[in-house]
């Protein structure tokens, strides 16, 4: 939730589960909770849906693809040209904005989650590790055990053919996040200044440096980076004339 | 006045072509229930008007494939041919078609009651512009009925066609005759012949013309009209009746140009397809880009149904030529100039790129295409993975996301 001057009063994330009417209505509330305002008191307040589901969200005025509001939220932060890679939970996008900020040219991530957040879900899984734990495993690993495939499956079987042949466990992470930047770069090229945003660069700062070892350009994240699509709703809802 | 449904304008035309499609189907059944006629079995763009001809009815197996992507019966079947040995990863035209024949069933029975099967052929012939899939298709036929698989195989990669190309072509369409006659019990009459490649050459003229009002601003008709009303030019191509069909759908859409008729209200954008129909899901994206007010007003694949280098006074070398001037076989240089002119001629504010998994033939995005376009010619692309027939391959959300993200990318540098 937003001011008119852009300033963010209030943010929630929830989680969607199988209940997307009641995950949307308490993510509102929580927000606008944040924010000091009272449900009830919220209605004159535009709101612009994004991401999966974006069309189910009934309080919405408007919608508008993630990759739009990604882009918007990170030039709001980096108003010049840059190359937007977001990396969520189930797909991954790289985005290109010229000077002014319109998009140039967008790709996501094909069918598979390869490279995606749900890859790394599975993959902690499999190790029996939290998602949290990755990131600290990942950064500690004094080497790194490749992991070749494209497939979320192969990989995981991959995985189990490592820890039999006796391979580092800080290792096979630190391979398990080698595979998600290769993902990445093969999508389109990383041109100029790289904006991170999503959930799994929230979390996994390790990620990003990483990746920054692999481009040319600076890469930068903004402050919440997992928020950043929700920002770039916010702001198309505070500019745009209610319909 | 024109019949609305879902703000939709129906054409009118639309049921003589029910009725051409089923006088098609039916007269294929009884041909091949009762041996009164000859069958032969065709590839999209195979020497049909040699088969006609020669007195032969022509069915064509492709657009049995996108009958049953469109009714979706297509994933009954492909997982029937994938365990017959068949992968997942080839033609998906072939593996539901030929999953649906192991099943012993077509969706034909629904459409057209009486119809229990395809029509058994007496004769299979192709023409491996489209792939190498249609050959090892008909094959599969071949070894079932043990009848005659004979056919044409093409030039690929073609840059400039030159006559050593056409030559070659029209000497393997020839080669062909002796079994035909064979298989038909009667010599070749060139008059007939002459005759099918002037109807042909005149339904294709027809049917350029029905696309090309989509020139129009605004258009009167949409890609996903255009894969339903081409059903004339592609199974009776070569036959009075596909000209007649032509001749009273072209002016109802000449009227809608000169009355401000829009198939997509208020149109916004203009976009070309690249590629192959997802059939199973024509109706999802037509609504969708109906609602974004963007109209896919040309395509490559319904345009590869023109072939106006038939000549009925040059009948070998004409086909020969029509069937080597197929975008599908040419070099990517010629595909980026066809591309290139289509959409300067349709007014396209860009282009959309259908990656089809099982069709790597119909699918011009893996070798640069899209980037070298936006590079040369500043054209706003968009590449989509999907299939035409396996709906496995296709992600809902993701396509959708995405061409929506395409025309919202489209209103900010319109803006």
């Amino acid at each position: 939730m937003l001011d008119s001057d852009g300033e963010i009063l209030g943010s929630s994330v929830v989680r969607t589960g199988i209940d997307l009417p009641s995950a949307t209505q308490t993510a509102i509330s929580d927000a606008l909770a944040a924010a000091g305002v009272k449900d009830k008191d919220a209605e004159g307040i535009r709101i612009v849906s994004t991401g999966f589901g974006r069309k189910n969200v009934s309080r919405a005025d408007a919608s508008k693809t993630e990759i739009a509001c990604h882009a918007r939220g990170c030039y709001s932060f980096y108003p010049e040209a840059i190359t937007v890679v977001d990396i969520g939970g189930q797909d991954s996008k790289v985005i290109r904005l010229d000077a002014s900020g319109r998009r140039l040219h967008f790709k996501m991530n094909r069918k598979c989650a390869a490279g995606t957040g749900a890859f790394l879900e599975e993959i902690a899984s499999r190790l029996d590790m939290s998602l949290d734990e990755l990131n600290g495993h990942a950064a500690a690993a004094d080497s790194e055990t490749t992991i070749g495939s494209y497939c979320t499956v192969f990989a995981a079987t991959e995985i189990l053919a490592r820890i039999r042949a006796g391979a580092d466990l800080a290792s096979i992470v630190r391979g398990v996040f080698s595979s998600v930047v290769n993902r990445i770069l093969e999508m389109a090229p990383l041109e100029g200044k790289v904006v991170l945003t999503g959930g799994v660069v929230a979390h996994n700062p390790f990620l990003v440096k990483m990746i920054a070892k692999r481009v040319e350009g600076s890469v930068v994240v903004p402050p919440e980076p997992q928020l950043t699509g929700a920002l770039g709703a916010a702001l198309f809802a505070r500019d745009e004339p209610r319909d | 006045m024109a019949e609305k449904k879902e703000g939709r304008i129906r054409i009118e035309a639309g049921k003589q072509m029910k009725k051409l499609m089923a006088d098609h189907f039916y007269e294929l059944d009884e041909a091949a229930r009762t041996g009164k006629r000859k069958v032969a079995w065709c590839t999209s763009v195979g020497p049909a008007e040699l088969l006609r001809g020669m007195g032969f009815l022509v069915y064509f197996p492709e657009n049995h494939g996108a009958v049953l992507g469109a009714t979706r019966a297509a994933m009954d079947y492909i997982p029937v041919a994938n365990a017959a040995g068949y992968s997942p990863e080839i033609c998906s035209y072939l593996t539901s078609d030929w999953g649906a024949f192991l099943k012993g069933e077509t969706p034909l029975s629904k459409i057209y009651k009486g119809i229990e099967s395809v029509p058994k052929a007496d004769v299979l012939v192709y023409n491996t512009n489209q792939c190498r899939d249609v050959k090892d298709w008909l094959a599969c036929y071949a070894r079932e009925w043990k009848v005659p698989l004979i056919g044409v195989e093409t030039y690929r990669g073609v840059g400039e066609v030159t006559g050593t190309h056409v030559e070659g072509i029209a000497y393997q369409i020839e080669e062909l005759v002796p079994t035909l006659e064979e298989v038909s019990g009667e010599k070749l009459d060139m008059d007939r012949l002459k005759e099918a490649v002037r109807l042909s050459r005149e339904c294709s003229e027809l049917w350029k013309k029905v696309l090309d009002t989509a020139q129009a601003v605004p258009a009167p008709i949409t890609f996903f009209d255009g894969t339903i009303h081409m059903g004339p030019a592609v199974v009776a191509r070569g036959t009075q009746e596909a000209v007649d069909y032509y001749n009273l759908l072209l002016p109802e859409l000449e009227k809608r140009v000169e009355g401000g008729v829009q198939a997509v209200p208020d149109e916004r954008y203009r976009l070309y397809w690249e590629g192959m129909p997802i059939w199973g899901k024509l109706r999802e994206f037509s609504t969708q880009f109906f609602e974004l007010k963007t109209n896919v007003v040309a395509s490559t694949y319904c345009n590869s149904w023109i072939f106006t280098a038939l000549d009925p006074d040059d009948p070998f070398r004409s086909m020969a030529r029509a069937y080597i001037e197929l975008f599908i076989v040419r070099d990517d240089r010629q595909k980026e100039k066809y591309i290139t002119k289509m959409m300067e001629d349709f007014k396209c504010d860009g282009i959309i790129f259908h990656d089809a998994k099982t069709c790597p033939n119909n699918s011009n995005s893996r070798y640069g295409m899209p980037q070298r376009l936006a590079a040369e010619t500043g054209m706003r692309t968009l590449t989509i993975d999907g299939d035409l027939n396996d709906m496995r391959c296709v992600s809902d959300e993701q396509v959708q996301t995405q061409i929506e993200a395409f025309v919202e990318q489209l209103a900010e540098v319109t803006a």
